[in-house]
């Protein structure tokens, strides 16, 4: 995954080992006990439910949550020993807007500069630039206030990328935002790839990790459940194809029929996926090794002997969800 | 933006003064309602105490003089835990403005720092206004030859105990509690410093007296006092500055310490 680029300087752009993180309070670990390394010029994923941990490891790389236990290194700087040399590394680009509303548009981004020491006429040329490529520089002497979500996160990624930052942190970064948003922040950061950066980004939204990322964490209660590219995570996956079958209990056993479900020829593995959808349904996800359309029919055989309804019955392919349903047994979302 | 990128240690100073820099320049853009807001307290107190209540013959022939120095030092405490407290509370709770700041290549105590330097720069601009406010109020206001080094070092010293109590209130208080401890904190504040009355005056109340020695503010007012109106009992210098460096240093550090448990988690 080594790619050159302006700002190679070490191999690896992040690095953690052994993280724990117990907020104060609490009984369980918000990470526990996670260890993943990221080369320099990768876009590294991690993807998990609201409450996984992703933000709070994030927390710890940018800084800014103090780790119980374990180590962070970013641009091979610990940063609970050097917090200081490790920011001025690295870039965040914050979940919720925290532009600051008493300056304009250009001087959140002039500002940020003269933080990080970069001289004025670099930073105003710098400025002019990323506000011209993200779109911005119509409204760039005006006060960040009443911008819509989509606009806050490209001043914020423009803002970010003022002090050329080694590795940019993304934290959910296409979390509200309509889909041409979403489309330009992906470009964005592909863009910055291309240049060296290296990018992390958490996301609970498995399109994003397989569009965008290089390799993907998978979190749940604060674990790394499997880390691999997306393409590997689903073919390591049984099967070539899904099959996801709700029903309507009915007063019927879904146990017994997950059993048949698992005689029918060409099925590989059954789960059943604990997503809390319309009451009294139940999906399960059939992992196929042959067509899925085949097992149709006597899929719906299985479910009317069980004395339960079929309420719908969807073919598709494995994806990063499916990864996750077989790691955790429940649905992302 | 493929300028290659420096690995030298970050230069923590040229982050600490752009940080100030921010901060003086978010004020130089709202000027007006800066002075309104540091103006507007110390003219009504003076107007009223200073001069209404002794033209109406309530208070006596003198007092307005003695009131003056008191009236300084209030406003530098006060105009420096506004300038501290507030914004921090806002910040912290809703804005999350400083996060920008926290991420800045500089020690997270320095942040800290700096929202003390800034809030007692405006407590020292606050103060020194009280000049010419007073000589348009009170026609007059005691002074004497000597008395400016005393009175710039109390000055100062005042700004930064209300800066550093600020710091504190701001990073301790929880957001939806800020009204309820800043009414109960303010008015005992504004009332226990000895700004109105001489401290050594209180000999006949013992217990009142012994209140306001846990009160900063009542060493700013009694050290103003030294400096402009020597001729009015007053405590020894010395203790005063003994005293409001002993408060600083400790407010100073356990606020520092709340912003570092707000800034980290």
């Amino acid at each position: 995954m080594y790619r050159p680029g302006a700002y190679v300087v070490t191999e690896r752009a992040v690095e953690v080992e052994n993280l724990v993180k117990r907020y104060p309070k609490s009984q369980a670990n918000a990470v526990d006990g996670i260890s993943f390394s990221v080369p320099v010029g990768e876009i590294f994923g991690l993807l998990g439910p609201n409450g996984a941990g992703k933000t709070t490891t994030v927390g710890v790389l940018t800084t800014r949550v103090k780790p119980t236990s374990g180590c962070a290194l970013v641009g091979e700087v610990d940063v609970t020993l050097d917090p200081v040399t490790a920011r001025s590394m690295l870039a965040v680009v914050p979940q919720r807007n925290n532009l600051d509303r008493a300056l304009s548009i250009r001087d959140n981004l002039l500002f940020h500069a003269a933080y990080h020491g970069v001289p004025r006429p670099e930073a105003k040329a710098r400025a002019a630039q990323l506000l011209d490529q993200f779109g911005l520089a119509d409204r760039a002497a005006s006060k960040p206030e009443f911008v819509s979500g989509g606009q806050a996160q490209r001043i914020m990624i423009a803002r970010a990328l003022m002090h050329s930052p080694m590795t940019l942190f993304l934290d959910e970064p296409s979390t509200g935002l309509d889909p041409a948003a979403r489309l330009f922040v992906w470009e964005r950061v592909r863009a910055l790839r291309e240049r060296g950066v290296t990018i992390v980004l958490t996301t609970h939204d498995m399109d994003e990790a397989a569009e965008l990322s290089d390799r993907v964490g998978i979190m749940d209660h604060g674990k790394l459940l499997a880390l691999d590219t997306p393409k590997s995570l689903t073919r390591a996956l049984p099967g070539s194809q899904t099959l996801d079958v709700t029903v309507e209990l009915a007063g019927g056993d879904l146990a017994q029929a997950v059993k048949a479900f698992q005689m029918l020829e060409g099925v590989e593995n059954v789960e059943t996926v604990d997503d809390d959808t319309s009451e009294g349904c139940l999906r399960t996800r059939l992992y196929v090794s042959g067509e899925a359309s085949t097992l149709l029919v006597p899929v719906t055989k299985v479910v009317t002997d069980h004395q339960m309804n079929l309420t719908d019955a969807r073919i598709g392919k494995p994806t990063l969800e499916d990864v996750f349903i077989s790691l955790t047994g429940k649905a992302l979302r | 933006m493929s300028a290659p990128v420096d690995r030298q240690r970050p230069r923590v100073g040229r982050a600490f003064w752009a940080v100030l820099y921010r901060d003086l320049y978010v004020t130089s853009k709202e000027l007006p309602t800066f002075l309104a807001q540091v103006i507007l307290q110390p003219l009504f107190l003076l107007f009223v105490f200073g001069r209404i209540l002794t033209d109406l013959g309530y208070a006596q022939e003198g007092y307005a003089e003695l009131l003056f120095p008191g009236l300084v030092g209030l406003t530098a405490v006060v105009t420096g835990l506004q300038s501290s407290a507030f914004p921090l509370v806002i910040d912290f709770a809703y804005t999350k403005e400083i996060e920008d700041r926290l991420l800045a290549p500089m020690p997270t105590a320095l942040v800290a720092v700096e929202k003390i330097v800034y809030a007692a720069l405006r407590a020292l601009v606050a103060s020194a206004l009280m000049l010419p406010i007073g000589v348009l109020i009170l026609g007059s206001i005691p002074w004497r030859p000597g008395a400016a080094p005393l009175f710039i070092l109390m000055v100062i010293l005042g700004s930064l105990v209300g800066s550093a109590m600020g710091l504190l209130m701001g990073t301790s208080v929880p957001a939806n509690r800020i009204n309820i401890v800043f009414s109960l904190v303010f008015t005992p504040l504004l009332f226990t410093g000895a700004s109105q009355y001489p401290w050594p005056s209180l000999d006949g109340m013992r217990w009142f007296q012994v209140i306001t020695t846990l009160n900063p503010l009542t060493y700013v007012s009694e050290g103003m006092r030294a400096a402009l109106v020597p001729e009015v009992p007053h405590m020894p210098p010395v203790l005063c500055v003994g005293m409001l460096v002993f408060a600083i240093t400790v407010i100073g550090w356990a606020g520092m310490r709340g912003f570092r448990r707000r800034a980290l988690d």
